[in-house]
């Protein structure tokens, strides 16, 4: 087994020092050594999609992405976009709509759909379902979460053409 | 001391029958919400399972040396470390909390390992040698019930029974029910069909892998986090396996990653109890998605033999059903799954000629359980197509012949019990406008595009609500404020929300003025689990018989302060009981609340515990042997269609439009109401297209998320309408029966009845892929 190093990363707009071996993931280190738990381990393999972060403004893999590599890189959790108005008018349209019910794919779905409405204000139906196939959910059935984030999307565009 | 106040309540809306935002949403939807796998504890250990790569061998021994001398190693345990002879089984008490002696399938856990990092103990894992003497396999259900087939547990019929299971060498469980005279009725059905259909094995695939935490005090007491969907089965399984007083095991819940039945009974926590009480030390372990889908449990593979007669007018007359469930190498849920599909196999319509029969066999495969649906959507995908099987023959609209023989208003379930609620002939009604079937069915040949044909499928099923104890604490707190305590553990779908939604109304509070405790077995009354679609109605009457006790208590109360008859008193919204028609004469709970806390009577607690207690069947009307439940019921009602389109160059089968109706009594809240019928579409839809766990031999081929699909949005239906049907239990809380599962049932039916309307052929095998769809045409085009 390598040495752990100490790795400077950039997490939720701060400069974090963190312990990691040269094959840890981001989700290794977010989860077990900063204890950042939102983005969750559901099958550590690319495919749930329940690990989704941020990185340099793209939705990411977690599980996928080696630690190392995020050095230098702008590193956003669920966690430190609890401020951010794109994520809040999402968070308020998902507990409206009823768009989540155990939660555990929750905080994936929501660093996907922050960015989907980031670079696309107004996401018809077959926009969302294609940036978000990759997160997947075994509770709703996905309908309410379509319907949250385009009402999220609405909202976003009433609050810009009123100010 | 003040007894009267002069503000004026505010005008309050009635908490139930609202759609109120899930209460957890502030912290699932902020990262906070804490999971099994969040949890962190100063100094805990890590643990890590051996899996037996072994579908059938005696264990001989096990050389730990080279595991115990990693660096970080704190303590391993095996079958070796737990004393006697205990074993542990929702319905048969068959199973050790880790392999003992022998190991029974491919991923059994035969060891675990805690050390100071996940990684350590992982690897130690694969350190431990176990010393095994392979012995022949029984990998197929009829197989294993065969003469001379390897006996999985050599002493079966030793093991300690909760009904009549009638277990012996391979046969873990078999059920028989029966009314009427089939054999003398066939002879008057002008119509009988007869086929045999096989269902597959599903994964129930909760995001949140299982996993658990536990902790031991310097006494040797437990207490146990873990994903879970009962406190009290987790308690209840840890201390049976290991032989454990159940004062020792403290159970506890975090938030729960979703369960399906997956988490109903034990799944890691036996083996992790044992290793913590060994290590003396905190410990979590929490399996890998991998290990996750090999060792806790999945939906029965059936082979279903049934045969249905009828009348040339479309009467039903006649059932037989032959069920054979593989089991897997533990009882686990397995005589429940029988019985529960066999007492629901005719669906919702009149048969009066019936008998079903069925088995579940031990395999060397991993447990087969619970899973949503819990049996009814292998005996609907048969019954539902040979309902359309014999409409076509006799020239009859499936819909028409649905509507002759649907159970209506005080017609009484197969067996006899009384059903008080009945809504659905209108779920046909709202399905059959909503879908416009006539005309759609008339003009599909025109919507055909290319080699894209579309058709219309239509199937219905029942469900029940009622099963099992359940209970409730409603606590007034100092200031008037009130706290539920009920013990049922919310795994997502939001029973503490709707239950918070029932005691604020009960109380005519508002919901924040209503908090609810989290699920302890220390503290929590008991509650059989989060399953069998039941919280809604069995918890939700304790809930309401709890706050009636309390309005009664604060009655007694206001009475005294006010100096008038109980009678005359009447609870205001906002928390306040007044005379009647004079509200300016009223008194506060918080002032009632500080009377009862300091000056009279002690403080106000309404509690109420139950069983239900509704006979299953009526021993005049029916005959049964090994039934599991002899109390189950409260039924609610599902019909939907699906249009369907199959792709006749390539088989694959997309559903484009769906609507599902249900009738579940009342919706305490709606939009969480509709939520489950859309999931359960969805999941549903897995179950009929593409999920399917696959063995290579002994050894499951797919346990990933790679090679194991389950429906993502690319595969929602451009369309899914979910309708609520309310036809008011009169036994229910407020009305209400259940939701959880009925939206399930029916989906691969009706997708399979959609696909024999679009191309004419019929599928008797799940899950419909393109490759047995396409076959099928194939075949068809050869004939």
């Amino acid at each position: 087994m390598n040495a752990p190093q100490t790795l400077n990363l950039r997490i939720n707009g701060e400069s974090v020092p963190a312990s990691a071996l040269l094959h840890d993931t981001l989700l290794t280190v977010l989860r077990d050594r900063l204890q950042l738990t939102a983005a969750k381990r559901g099958c550590n393999q690319g495919v749930c999609g329940a690990c989704t972060v941020s990185v340099d403004a793209q939705p990411m893999r977690a599980c996928l992405s080696l630690a190392h590599n995020c050095e230098g890189a702008e590193v956003l959790t669920l966690e430190g976009l609890n401020n951010d108005p794109r994520m809040q008018a999402l968070q308020h349209s998902f507990a409206r709509a009823g768009a989540f019910q155990c939660g555990f794919c929750t905080a994936g779905m929501l660093v996907s759909a922050r960015a989907l409405i980031e670079q696309n204000p107004a996401p018809d139906d077959a926009a969302v379902r294609s940036a978000l196939s990759g997160n997947l959910c075994r509770c709703t059935g996905y309908v309410k979460i379509i319907a949250a984030v385009q009402s999220a999307a609405a909202a976003l565009r009433e609050e810009v053409a009123a100010s | 001391m003040s007894t009267a106040t002069t503000d004026n309540a505010p005008a309050q809306a009635d908490t139930v029958g609202a759609s109120v935002s899930q209460i957890e949403g502030g912290d699932k939807l902020t990262g906070r919400a804490l999971f099994t796998a969040d949890l962190y504890r100063h100094g805990m250990l890590h643990g890590a399972i051996a899996q037996s790569p072994h579908a059938h061998a005696r264990i001989r021994g096990y050389d730990l040396t080279e595991a115990l001398a990693l660096p970080g190693v704190r303590a391993i345990v095996t079958g070796d470390d737990v004393p006697g002879d205990h074993r542990m089984g929702a319905f048969i008490k068959d199973e050790p909390a880790l392999a003992k002696g022998k190991v029974r399938y491919v991923g059994e856990i035969v060891a675990a390992v805690a050390a100071d990092t996940e990684e350590i103990a992982r690897h130690a894992a694969r350190l431990i040698h176990v010393d095994y003497e392979e012995l022949p396999a029984a990998l197929d259900p009829a197989e294993a019930l065969a003469d001379g087939a390897p006996l999985i547990h050599e002493t079966s019929e030793t093991y300690a029974a909760v009904f009549d299971s009638g277990t012996s060498g391979n046969l873990c469980s078999r059920t028989s029910l029966g009314q009427g005279d089939v054999e003398a009725a066939w002879t008057r059905c002008d119509v009988v069909v007869e086929r045999t259909y096989q269902t597959q094995a599903q994964a129930h695939l909760s995001i949140e892998p299982c996993g658990a935490l536990a902790e031991v005090d310097s006494a040797g007491r437990v207490t146990l986090w873990s994903a879970n969907q009962s406190v009290f089965r987790v308690q209840a399984n840890v201390c049976e396996s290991l032989g454990l007083p159940m004062t020792r095991l403290r159970c506890q819940t975090p938030h729960i990653g979703a369960g399906f039945g997956n988490k109903m009974e034990s799944h890691v926590q036996p083996a992790l109890v044992a290793l913590a009480l060994k290590a003396r030390r905190t410990v979590k372990l929490v399996l890998s998605r991998e290990e996750d889908f090999e060792t806790v449990r999945a939906r029965h593979p059936a082979t279903i033999r049934m045969k249905t007669g009828a009348m040339r007018d479309g009467t039903l007359v006649a059932r037989e059903v032959e069920l054979l469930l593989d089991g897997g190498a533990y009882g686990d849920d397995s005589p429940g799954v029988l019985g529960y599909a066999l007492l629901m196999n005719c669906g919702p319509y009149n048969i009066p000629h019936v008998h079903a029969h069925g088995r579940v066999a031990y395999t060397n495969k991993m447990r087969f359980g619970a899973f949503r649906g819990f049996g009814v959507p292998q005996v609907t995908f048969a019954s539902e197509q040979q309902l359309d099987e014999i409409a076509q023959q006799l020239g009859m609209d499936p819909l028409a012949l649905r509507r002759k023989s649907i159970k209506r208003d005080g017609d009484p379930w197969f067996g006899g019990q009384p059903v008080l609620s009945n809504g659905l002939a209108e779920c046909l009604d709202v399905v059959e406008r909503a879908s416009g079937w006539q005309a759609q069915r008339a003009g599909k040949a025109a919507a055909a595009t290319g080699d894209r044909v579309r058709g219309y499928g239509i199937a219905t099923s029942a469900h029940i609500s009622g099963l099992l104890a359940s209970g409730a604490v409603v606590k007034m707190l100092e200031d008037g404020s009130v706290l539920l305590n009920t013990g049922a553990v919310d795994i997502g779908q939001g029973s503490n929300t709707a239950l918070t939604q029932m005691c604020a109304q009960a109380l005519k509070l508002t919901m924040d003025q209503v908090a609810i405790a989290s699920p302890d077995t220390d503290g929590s009354p008991y509650n059989w689990g989060t399953t069998a679609s039941r919280v809604t109605y069995v918890t939700g009457r304790s809930v309401v018989a709890a706050a009636a006790e309390v309005e009664k208590q604060l009655k007694m109360h206001a009475g005294q302060m006010l100096e008038c008859s109980v009678e005359d008193l009447e609870l205001l919204p906002g928390g306040k009981v007044a005379i009647k028609g004079v509200a300016q004469r009223n008194v506060s709970f918080a002032a009632i609340s500080g009377r009862a806390h300091w000056a009279a009577g002690g403080p106000i607690m309404g509690t109420h515990t139950w069983v239900f207690d509704q006979k299953t069947l009526d021993p005049k009307r029916a005959v049964a042997v090994g039934l599991p439940f002899p109390q189950i019921g409260i039924f609610s009602f599902s019909a939907m269609v699906v249009e369907v389109e199959v792709d006749t160059l390539t088989g694959k089968v997309r559903v484009p439009r769906a609507w599902s109706a249900c009738d579940i009594g009342r919706a305490i809240n709606p939009t969480m109401a509709t939520g489950q019928i859309e999931g359960a579409f969805v999941q549903g839809m897995g179950y009929a297209l593409t999920e399917e766990m696959v063995w290579d031999g002994a050894r499951l081929a797919n346990p990933s998320l790679m090679d194991y699909k389950i429906p993502t949005f690319a595969e929602l239906p451009e369309t899914l309408q979910a309708f609520i049907v309310e036809s008011n239990e009169p036994s229910g809380p407020f009305g209400a029966k259940s939701v959880g599962e009925i939206g399930i049932n029916a989906v691969a039916a009706a997708i399979a009845n959609g696909i024999a309307d679009a191309v004419g052929v019929r599928l008797q095998q799940l899950p419909m892929t393109a490759e047995r769809v396409l076959t099928a045409l194939l075949a068809k085009e050869g004939a």
